[in-house]
């Protein structure tokens, strides 16, 4: 391999991975929004697409979810945390918090809707753990809690889940934030804590999170297996809807559900807009608020309630869990009881020939892709690093431009353009559009640590004889183990966690742990999802615990090592 | 003059704004200190003479060691030694495996274990082949380090204000190694420091920078 002719295209085969099918996907959409399916005997251009899609009656509700989940699963997230952080970093009940929600951030966004619904249902396990002492109920109330029509309980499953991963951002933001000695100024000048986090350190902190908010927000209006699951069915989701659409034998629908898909890219790039302002907004009154000169002193309930929320977020989750764990295990389990009669290995043997396949198929795509986006980052990087380019503000929202756009969006036209091309849905093209969100996600994981790292280590390496592909391999490379592994570990649990690209790239005939999971969802065998669901979690949690392990043992002996 | 490190008209320049010009010959076995208060550019020189200087200055002259125009050559390639403030040992590697870096290739495995053994035991560390630098004191890993680059056979050695982070005792004692090696070897050396006792210590030729 020659690496002088290879590493410098590497930065731009990784753009073209990222953005090429994105683009491509679009394009895919444009077409068919405007009636022009050659491969379903369609020429456009017509507006008779958009036509039918405004005729559909649950379209107002259908988009209202889409903007009520996504703005209010991102607003109370982002409270949550801020207020997390504002009340307590620094103390114990904080770290305490911080351990239990990052390991929270692997696990799949279905596998934690399962897990909510099997706890808050009216059937679930807090109804039976209170009934019928509590309730009085020895049947299950005549609630409809999951899939309730406004959207809430789908709203709370996506809370659950944003509220670790704008946490552990937000970790990684304040430590350029000089958050402690602005905090500590503004308590000796009177200052609540959270008042005074709030008024010092949160401008700076949100303008580096920024991206990763923008991020939640457009996931948020587009989730399709968390609004499958939790979400409400007559009518679903606009994502939802588009998804049923595109899987309609008759391709005609097809154009409908590019319309539809334009239509959601709309009202995400319409929401951002909105956020944006709303950010103009809050500036303008914290500015006041700043200048009142305020010290808050509502500030100890405020840091109560909001420790309390966050921990509310991680027991759901990991309670979820636990009721996913008992329901794979569990026999005959009748209504009030707050344990089945007898736990069992059946439900196992039943359906563990069936997770194992799918686990095969959802680890060789995880592995091959999340692999592949790791060289491609560390090319890329190391590039960064021989060149001496540098890549500027502008570049990095390059980097969360495929998140940013709604799968919803771009996949629909994707499928449809290689249908149109008579390429064969399958494996492989999977691989490809897992690469457009693992990539993203292993590049901001390592690039950071990579960056890091002691360039004057290369220069000793270097003046002792070592080429640049010896410095990358026998210095860099091991001393950023740990980071390298983690970078690793995020890549496969995001390409374990997809459910859209898998469906619709896969024509449904790649089967991975997620999409039968989800295609469970319906059916409501909760012990067949408890079993899923635990293989799910299992394949995205294994490779974070081996990323911890395995460093702490290959460097066990290295001190120098042990905290990098 | 054939041997020894030679700059030649160097001058460099950060966004057209001129940061330092030396233009200086040092004999082998000789020691150039070049003085200065931190943020005049001191280890840019020894950025530009090790092939590493950063894309946002930009470079003139030409730096010639042993009678070859080192200028473009690859770092790799220039068979300049550098030493900075930190050790700079490799974490991830043994201390015998840090030296066995540095050693040029070539020699059995039994040769190169004893040439390593041989080396620890100049420098007063017998039988710390399998030790982890990172459980060394401050003035072990400096030796560790200083050895490990002098194994790599350099033929001019770049100081980085290398005794600014030992303590007063450790000091005096790990600079005298230092050039007492160099000059043993018949190494020229280019030391930059805003230290007059080191400068001193060095018996050089001192140049001030940005004075």
């Amino acid at each position: 391999m020659n690496s002088r002719r290879l590493l410098p295209i590497l930065p731009i085969l990784t753009l073209l991975a990222m953005l090429g099918p994105v683009v491509a996907g679009l394009w895919g959409t444009l077409l068919p929004a405007f009636g022009h399916l050659p491969a379903a005997g369609l020429t456009g251009p017509s507006l008779d697409p958009f036509r039918d899609l405004f005729d559909w009656a649950g379209l107002p509700r259908a988009m209202f979810l889409s903007i009520s989940t996504g703005l209010l699963a991102t607003g109370i997230s982002l409270v949550i945390v801020m207020l997390i952080n504002a009340g307590w970093s620094g103390t114990k009940p904080f770290r305490g918090l911080e351990r239990l929600l990052s390991p929270l951030l692997s696990v799949p966004h279905a596998a934690a809707a399962f897990g909510l619904a099997f706890l808050i249902a009216p059937s679930g396990w807090l109804s039976r753990l209170l009934s019928p002492m509590v309730t009085g109920w020895d049947r299950p109330p005549d609630l409809l809690i999951v899939q309730d029509t406004w959207g809430l309980t789908m709203t709370a499953g996506l809370i659950v889940k944003e509220v670790p991963f704008l946490l552990l951002i937000t970790l990684a933001a304040l430590g350029q934030a000089d958050a402690q000695r602005s905090v500590a100024i503004s308590q000796a000048l009177g200052y609540g804590r959270v008042t005074g986090w709030l008024k010092t350190v949160f401008p700076r902190v949100y303008a580096q999170i920024r991206p990763p908010i923008y991020v939640v927000l457009a996931y948020s209006m587009s989730v399709v297996d968390v609004a499958v699951i939790l979400g409400p069915n007559t009518p679903p989701s606009l994502s939802v809807q588009i998804v049923k659409w595109m899987s309609d034998p008759d391709l005609a629908m097809r154009l409908e559900g590019a319309a539809g898909a334009l239509l959601q890219l709309g009202l995400v790039i319409g929401a951002l807009v909105f956020w944006r302002l709303g950010e103009h907004v809050v500036g303008r009154v914290g500015k006041r608020w700043i200048a009142s000169g305020a010290r808050g002193r509502l500030d100890p309930l405020v840091a109560q309630g909001a420790l309390a929320a966050g921990a509310v977020c991680a027991l759901s989750v990991m309670l979820g869990l636990v009721v996913l764990t008992i329901w794979s295990f569990a026999g005959y389990w009748g209504f009030p009881d707050a344990l089945p009669d007898a736990f069992t290995w059946r439900n196992w043997m039943r359906f563990g020939p069936g997770t194992l396949e799918a686990l095969g198929e959802t680890a060789l795509i995880a592995v091959t892709v999340a692999m592949t986006a790791l060289i491609l980052t560390i090319g890329c990087l190391e590039a960064e690093y021989r060149f001496g380019l540098s890549f500027s503000q502008r570049a990095v929202w390059l980097l969360y431009l495929p998140l940013l756009i709604p799968q919803t969006a771009f996949l629909p036209g994707l499928q449809t353009l290689m249908l149109s091309l008579g390429a064969d849905v399958g494996r492989a093209p999977v691989m490809l559009a897992h690469l457009v969100f693992v990539l993203p996600y292993v590049f901001l994981s390592l690039a950071d640590p990579f960056r890091a790292w002691d360039t004057r280590m290369g220069t000793i390496a270097a003046a002792l004889r070592a080429s640049p592909n010896g410095v990358l391999w026998r210095v860099r490379l091991p001393m950023l183990l740990r980071p390298i592994l983690t970078a690793l570990a995020v890549g496969l649990a995001v390409s374990v966690g997809q459910y859209l690209p898998t469906l619709l790239i896969g024509g449904g005939r790649v089967q991975t742990l997620t999409t039968e999971a989800v295609a469970l969802a319906s059916g409501g065998d909760r012990r067949a999802i408890g079993v899923y669901g635990l293989m799910q979690t299992g394949a995205a949690l294994v490779p974070f615990a081996l990323a911890l392990l395995i460093p702490t043992l290959v460097w066990r002996n290295r001190k120098g090592l042990r905290h990098g | 003059m054939d041997k020894g490190l030679s700059l030649r008209d160097v001058t460099i320049t950060k966004g057209g704004a001129p940061l330092l010009s030396v233009s200086h010959d040092i004999a082998p076995g000789e020691v150039l200190t070049v003085m200065g208060p931190s943020g005049v550019g001191k280890s840019t020189l020894l950025a530009f003479i090790t092939g590493t200087l950063a894309p946002d200055f930009h470079a003139t002259g030409d730096v010639w060691l042993d009678g070859q125009d080192i200028t473009h050559a690859a770092p790799h390639q220039r068979r300049v030694g550098i030493l900075f403030q930190d050790d700079l040992l490799f974490p991830h590697l043994s201390v015998g495996a840090n030296l066995a870096f540095g050693l040029q290739p070539g020699g059995s495995r039994a040769e190169r274990a004893a040439k390593i053994a041989e080396a620890l035991n100049e420098i007063g560390l017998s039988g710390f082949e399998d030790r982890d630098p990172a459980t060394l004191s401050g003035g072990q890993k400096a030796r560790v380090a200083l050895m490990r680059m002098l194994l790599s056979e350099p033929c001019g050695l770049l100081l980085d204000e290398p005794f600014s982070r030992l303590d007063a005792a450790l000091r005096a004692q790990v600079r005298d190694m230092v050039f007492d090696r160099a000059k043993a070897r018949q190494l020229p050396v280019l030391m930059v420091t805003h230290d007059a006792d080191d400068a001193q210590a060095a018996g050089g030729v001192i140049v001030t920078l940005g004075g």
